[in-house]
């Protein structure tokens, strides 16, 4: 109950202050709804690369196909080469005879079935396949060099030759993203230092006298980090409504995806929520930071 | 009983000055003591360490059973809920009334709203401001300055008053008035009160325990003391 007193008299005082600094507030806030802004484009763009990133990884498999005078034995080998490469994500490799290839087209198209019904095992041309899936797709071009080393195989095809490139871009992307986020995150609290370093200026003789009466150091700070909470809060605003209302909007407008079907965005609801959720979070840590630091640093009570 | 223990405490300030040469000084539960000396002699210091806003250089410093000298400025707000404070310049905050004034000290040891009421009035009408509490600072006499500063250390109900020159600022009738009124405190609640004064006649008028200063050393502690002839 007292700690609740505490921290109602707490707020009232720091939203005080916020109008009575005004200028300087503003200042502060501006700051924050400028780096929330790019966090949350950051951090939408990052989810976005990881979901597509993953999507991608799924449908990326590199097909082996098998001399047609491969023996019994020579599968065997190939089979215990594979296994020694690192790359691989063993559990899902799947190995195809010839046969099974053909029903699986079969099944798959009427023509297919027609033509395919006269073949028999002499006569299919088809060839027996490993599918294998890549764990880091970046390295997906070193593994096809080492699976074409094995012998009796004939062709390593990996999907679109692009992708590996575009995944790479994208991480280079995210990484100078993290970059200017952690600048502006820095140049924002140095800025809510400066803020409660005036307010805590302006109230000293309050503080001294506080102290005087036996306020504990507790109860002297809380004002002081609630007025910095609430100018995370305040910063988040803007940056809140502009994930609330871009995203989606982008999202329809693109269509989902991003130049081709390929790279698909995420469908905004719930995603926009989460992103909020991190905004304001990160907002009000921010604004607690600078103001601890502050309340540190020119509140030696 | 000791309320305040001091033993040997020296202190220096960090630009050398020396205030206090090994002091020892112990003062009973529920006296009065007026602290006496020359100007630089070291009452004010002598205060301060009590208080804890300054720490001594060496020796022993006990207030209430609180060790002063150890005192880790954290816990400075326990030893300072056993007290309460009066300065020459009062020290009210002067954007609130008399009433927001004297609740400031129960609000941020975050008592309630209808113990802040009762004791709030309680507090002054022992001081005698009962009809101005709507009225701002700057709207009072020096006097009633002071005993709304009065009224605001005596609401929690502290152990002890420390008062530095209480009276420094105000006419000798004025002077005499806060004076009764701190020695009524001392009387009907018992409060240990120490006053820092270079007010004679108030000194020799109220015959209370004396004790004097000079140059940092304490040269007298008188039970019935008075001004004239401790002289500095
Ligand atoms: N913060 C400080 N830093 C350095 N020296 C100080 C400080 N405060 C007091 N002094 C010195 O310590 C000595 C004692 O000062 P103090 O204020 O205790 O005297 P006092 O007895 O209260 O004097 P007065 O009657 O004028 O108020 C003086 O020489 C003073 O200059
Ligand atoms: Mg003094």
């Amino acid at each position: 109950m007292k700690i609740l007193r505490m921290i109602g008299r707490g707020i009232r005082d720091a939203i005080k202050s916020v109008f009575r600094n005004f200028s300087l507030s503003l200042a502060s806030i501006s700051c924050i709804t400028i780096t929330l802004i790019i966090v949350a484009i950051s951090i939408i763009l990052s989810y976005n690369v990881t979901n597509f990133t993953k999507e991608i990884e799924k449908d990326l498999t590199i097909v082996v196909f098998v001399n047609n005078d491969a023996t019994e034995e020579d599968i065997q080998n190939i089979n215990l080469e594979l296994k020694k490469i690192e790359n691989i994500v063993q559990k899902e490799t799947i190995y195809k005879s010839k046969a099974d290839v053909k029903k699986e087209m079969q099944k798959e198209s009427e023509i297919f079935n027609s033509v395919m019904e006269e073949w028999n095992n002499e006569s299919n041309p088809l060839k027996d396949t490993f599918q294998i899936k890549v764990k880091n797709v970046e390295k997906i071009k070193d593994t096809a060099k080492k699976i074409e080393k094995i012998d009796k195989i004939s062709v390593v095809r990996y999907g679109e030759g692009m992708v590996d490139k575009l995944i790479s871009a994208f991480s280079s992307i995210q990484k100078v993203t993290y970059g200017a986020v952690i600048a502006l995150i820095l140049v924002t609290i140095f800025l809510i230092i400066n803020t409660i370093k005036l307010t805590i200026y302006s109230r000293k003789r309050e503080i001294s006298i506080m102290r005087l009466v036996g306020a504990s150091n507790f109860t002297i700070k809380i004002p002081f980090i609630i007025e910095g909470i609430i100018l995370g809060l305040l910063g988040s605003i803007v940056p809140v409504l502009i994930v609330i209302f871009g995203y989606p909007y982008l999202y329809r407008v693109m269509n989902g995806y991003v130049f081709t079907p390929l790279v698909t965005l995420i469908t905004p609801t719930p995603f926009i929520y989460t992103i909020v959720a991190i905004t304001i979070i990160i907002g009000i840590i921010v604004g607690m930071i600078g103001s601890s630091s502050a309340v540190r640093k020119y509140l030696k009570v | 009983m000791d309320i305040i223990r001091l033993k040997n405490v020296k202190k220096q300030y960090k630009n050398g000055t020396t205030a206090l040469y090994d002091l020892n000084l112990n003062i009973e539960k529920g006296s009065f003591v007026f602290i006496i000396g020359g100007s630089g002699s070291g009452k004010s210091t002598l205060m301060k360490l009590l208080y804890r806003e300054e720490k001594p250089t060496s020796g022993q410093i006990i207030v209430g059973g609180i060790n002063v000298a150890k005192l880790r400025n954290s816990k400075v707000y326990k030893l300072r809920r056993k007290l309460g404070i009066v300065f020459q310049d009062y020290r009210l905050l002067p954007k609130l009334t008399v009433y927001e004034n004297v609740a400031f000290a129960m609000e941020v040891i975050g008592a309630k709203k209808q113990e802040i009421r009762s004791k709030v009035l309680k507090s002054l009408e022992i001081v005698g401001l009962k009809s101005k509490i709507h009225n701002y600072p700057n709207q009072l006499s020096g006097g009633e300055q002071q005993r709304v500063a009065i009224a605001r250390a005596i609401v929690n109900n502290p152990k002890m008053l420390i008062c530095d020159e209480p009276t420094g600022n105000l006419d000798p009738e004025m002077s005499m008035e806060v004076m009764k009124i701190i020695e009524r405190i001392n009387e009907e609640w018992g409060t240990t009160v120490l006053v820092v004064t270079h007010d004679k006649e108030i000194v020799n008028k109220l015959k209370k325990q004396v004790v004097t200063l000079k140059d940092g050393r304490l040269v007298n502690n008188k039970a019935k003391g008075t001004y004239d002839n401790e002289n500095t």
